[in-house]
């Protein structure tokens, strides 16, 4: 059919029943029954770079502790509370919820649809994990916070060293994270392969959208690992098990296995998002098709793959045999290479395209500079003899600062530069982008730089001083000075988020002439995203004339209906109704926040905690529309219904 | 606006189904990375045991492996509950109300026997939580799947519940296919817990 179904008119009525239907309850009680994805999306991200403030400012005091020799700014304890805390900080409350935030924001857009999938649920795990955050600050505050580091080795986090609630309350921290970042991945995953735009077949999906379907699938199957070894720490704590008890027949390395088969894919987590924020960039700025899409596809998912073969490299000094040492020695050193590939198309997309230079771009391209260094120390560190050199010291703290500053901070700064027009409707300042960007790279490089040279020269991390006589001072106050350089230029990044929010400039649609369906919608998107709902027939649909694309109509526009479309072909299959906006996903995380608080102190609070958590949930699923079930009898034996197409 | 929209492909989505089952459905990914997630959990378990047997040169560490009647009593009724699972999984796609009720029910009725004989299981293990590393994790995988248990039967019963109160719709169909779907999850996962809990202590 081609004929014109909509005049604008009909157009116009068609949206303003749409907003009507799709729109979240407003007001300060609506306020908490929000499941639009945007709305989502955005708390998630506001919420972790507030959380990034935080960490920052706790890695603040320690550069100052640090900056001289025999400095007592910060007691010992409280220098163990602080690096734990801007570890698990930025670990479980930054990175990773940021980057899949943001995904729940873009995710359902770039590919064309008007909702994530189990909204609820995603609001669910926004919940959880603000309260997750909540609850580590205010124990930090009655100077509970966590002092194990963020891997929490046993047996110093266990029942025997560990003392008072601190490991208790970085593995609650832990178990809240995980909740929500498990079924956010689920949402994510299911939106990806289901919910796709008809036309967008699997090799037309975007690269970003590409790279978060990954990374939702690494933490399906990574982060059990993480929630398994912090109930069990929990739980020899609590109760007396004895999983990490080398006395009575447990193992304390058993703890490092559970720990880091969960922590390697976790640095993918956060790096292969980034990945594809730099594709994107890189080929929008660019302004041509990013160059081997197959091959970064596939250097994606290989990645991904041997990045669940890589976690005993974390191990190297524990005494494993030589063998198995060995053999992650070798797959760490593979992991190399489809990070290469992808290096290789991104270069590629650069010499033949032609450089539109805006401030995105040039956090693409300092991504580049910084990650490639994080990336050689990582080979290094892939060999045994040297990682066991310097194990624990500074050379390490480099390293994973260029891999996850370089490889993740970098290309999301850019990111969130670059879809700043979409979700605000407004565009940051171009100057100020720039003054933040090079003031970041210089102010980073001279913060991490020398402590390669500081770790070299037998630097341990996590020592809260360090005598004069050691001459570690001077690369020490370098350091310090470059971490100001870098709160500066974060400074400066704040403020034109905040001058963009108040200037009355609005965004176009597209203001960076990009490709992906994300820009063909409003800046910022209605509601219900797109009307009429858009179909795709290349990979870069709004590079080619829009007459070339098709358009879908059909779906219901009286309730919240979505498009599920096939996975493979993306093909329309049928239409779903889907959830409406509700505050039980906010009581359920309530109920599940009690639970979890309490069971630090009670293993009764898994019985009695779980009664409010069942009644949230069955207030949660228990449906408010239909028919009483003889109705529906009655309705389905007088055949309105159509059982043969909704069948098999 | 209008010139574009007028010359472009059309495709009208309104004559397609308003639900669909199985993998068809997008519920049934939400399902499928769920089990995804706690089948993780049960595979790193096991793997925990093994490697703790692995390590100690006693295994089970100075007691008695656990008591095979209940354990083997649950394998057998669990599987049989697949029967009524399965009914009430084809009554649901057929639309078929009464059905589903009846099967539901039964569903239920095994649930609550399952859950019974899951306590004479945790009495017959020989062991306590806080004897050994052996008996935490003895414990752990029994504990877990017994949280599979209780949290299925719960839905089982909440989900019943609607079918016979309503509000109804006919899309609410699917969430019975999708409960059974699960239900095959917690079948499938014990068939390795109990080779682990009862057969592998009983290995020298």
């Amino acid at each position: 059919m081609t004929a014109g179904l909509h005049s604008p008119v009909e157009l116009e009525q068609e949206r303003r029943r749409l907003t009507e239907v799709w729109a979240d309850p407003p007001g300060f009680l609506g306020w908490f029954s929000h499941i639009d994805h945007k709305s989502i999306g955005r708390r998630f991200v506001v919420t972790a770079f507030g959380f990034f403030t935080l960490g920052g400012l706790l890695a603040a005091l320690m550069r100052i502790q640090l900056a001289r020799p025999d400095q007592s700014f910060l007691s010992a304890d409280m220098y163990n509370q602080v690096f734990t805390m801007h570890g698990t900080t930025m670990m479980f409350l930054f990175a990773v919820p940021v980057m899949l935030g943001l995904a729940v924001y873009i995710v359902p857009l770039a590919v064309g649809a008007r909702s994530i999938a189990f909204p609820r649920l995603v609001a669910y795990g926004y919940w959880m994990f603000l309260f997750g955050g909540i609850f580590l600050f205010a124990m930090f505050a009655i100077n509970t916070g966590p002092d194990n580091g963020w891997f929490s080795y046993v047996p110093l986090a266990g029942p025997e060293f560990g003392l008072g609630k601190r490991a208790d309350v970085w593995a609650q921290l832990v178990t809240f994270s995980e909740t929500s970042s498990l079924v956010v991945a689920v949402a994510l995953v299911t939106t990806i392969l289901k919910m796709r735009a008809p036309g967008m077949a699997l090799n037309r999906i975007p690269v970003y959208v590409w790279a978060m379907l990954i990374v939702s699938l690494m933490t399906i199957l990574s982060m059990p690992a993480i929630m398994l070894a912090s109930t069990t720490l929990i739980m020899d704590r609590l109760i007396g098990t004895h999983f990490y008890n080398q006395a009575e027949g447990g193992d304390p390395l058993l703890w490092q296995h559970l720990f880091w088969f969960f922590g390697h894919p976790e640095v993918y987590i956060i790096f292969l998002p980034a990945q594809g924020m730099v594709s994107t960039i890189i080929s929008t700025f660019f302004q041509r098709p990013l160059v081997g899409y197959l091959a970064v596809v596939l250097s994606l998912v290989s990645t991904a793959f041997i990045g669940f073969g890589v976690w005993v490299h974390h191990m190297f000094t524990t005494g494993l045999p030589q063998l198995s040492m060995s053999f992650f020695t070798v797959a760490s050193v593979m992991i190399v290479v489809p990070t290469g590939i992808q290096f290789f198309c991104w270069i590629a997309t650069i010499w033949t395209g032609r450089l539109v230079l805006r401030a995105p771009v040039l956090w693409a391209l300092g991504f580049f500079a910084v990650f490639l260094i994080g990336g050689l120390t990582g080979v290094m560190l892939a060999a045994v003899p040297l990682n066991q050199q310097v194990h624990d010291t500074f050379f390490v703290v480099a390293h994973f600062h260029y891999v996850l500053i370089g490889g993740a901070v970098f290309p999301l700064l850019g990111a969130i530069h670059y879809w700043f027009p979409k979700m605000t409707g407004r565009m940051m300042g171009e100057r100020l982008g720039r003054a933040s960007f090079w003031l970041f790279f210089a102010g980073f490089n001279l913060t991490f730089f020398p402590m390669h040279q500081l770790g070299l020269a037998g630097m341990p991390r996590r020592v809260y001083t360090y005598q004069a006589v050691m001459g570690w001072g001077t690369l020490n106050l370098l350091a310090t000075a470059g971490a100001v350089l870098m709160t500066v230029a974060l400074v400066i990044y704040l403020i034109n988020i905040v001058r963009a929010l108040r200037s009355r400039a609005p965004a176009t649609d597209d203001p960076w002439h990009a490709a992906s369906l994300e820009w063909a919608t409003s800046s910022p998107p209605p509601p219900y995203n797109f009307s009429p709902l858009p179909g795709v027939a290349t990979r870069d649909p709004l590079w080619n004339r829009p007459d070339e694309q098709p358009l879908v109509i059909g779906v219901d526009s009286t309730c919240r209906e979505v498009l599920v479309t096939r996975l493979t072909d993306a093909a329309p299959d049928h239409r779903r109704k889907l959830v409406t906006p509700s505050a039980w996903p906010f009581f359920a995380a309530l109920a599940t926040a009690l639970m979890f608080i309490w069971s630090i102190f009670s293993p009764w609070a898994v019985v009695w905690g779980s009664i409010p958590l069942t009644v949230a949930l069955i207030g949660w699923f228990w449906p408010r529309e239909g028919v009483s079930p003889a109705a529906l009898r009655r309705q389905i034996e007088s055949g309105d219904h159509a059982p043969s197409e909704a069948t098999h | 606006m209008a010139a574009p929209v007028r010359a472009r492909e059309v495709l009208d989505v309104s004559r397609l189904p308003a639900y669909a089952f199985g993998s068809r459905s997008e519920v049934s990914f939400g399902t499928a990375g769920f089990i995804a997630i706690e089948g993780m959990m049960f595979a790193l378990l096991i793997a925990s045991y093994l490697h703790l047997r692995a390590r100690n040169t006693v295994w089970p560490m100075g007691v008695a492996p656990p008591d095979l009647l209940w354990g083997t009593l649950n394998l057998i009724l669990l599987f049989v509950s697949a029967i009524p699972n399965q009914l009430a999984k084809k009554a649901g796609e057929r639309l078929d109300l009464p059905k589903v009720q009846l099967w539901m029910s039964v569903c239920l009725l095994f649930g609550v026997v399952l859950l019974g004989i899951r306590l004479m299981e945790f009495r017959s293990l020989n062991v306590a939580w806080d004897t050994n590393a052996y008996g935490s994790l003895v414990w752990a995988l029994l504990g877990f799947h017994a949280m599979h248990l209780v949290t299925d039967v719960g839905d089982t019963a909440v989900l019943a519940g609607v079918m016979f109160a309503g509000p109804l719709e006919e899309s609410r169909f699917v969430d019975v296919s999708e409960n059974a779907f699960y239900w095959y999850f917690v079948i499938a996962a014990w068939v390795p817990i109990y080779v682990v809990l009862y057969l592998v202590p009983r290995i020298s």
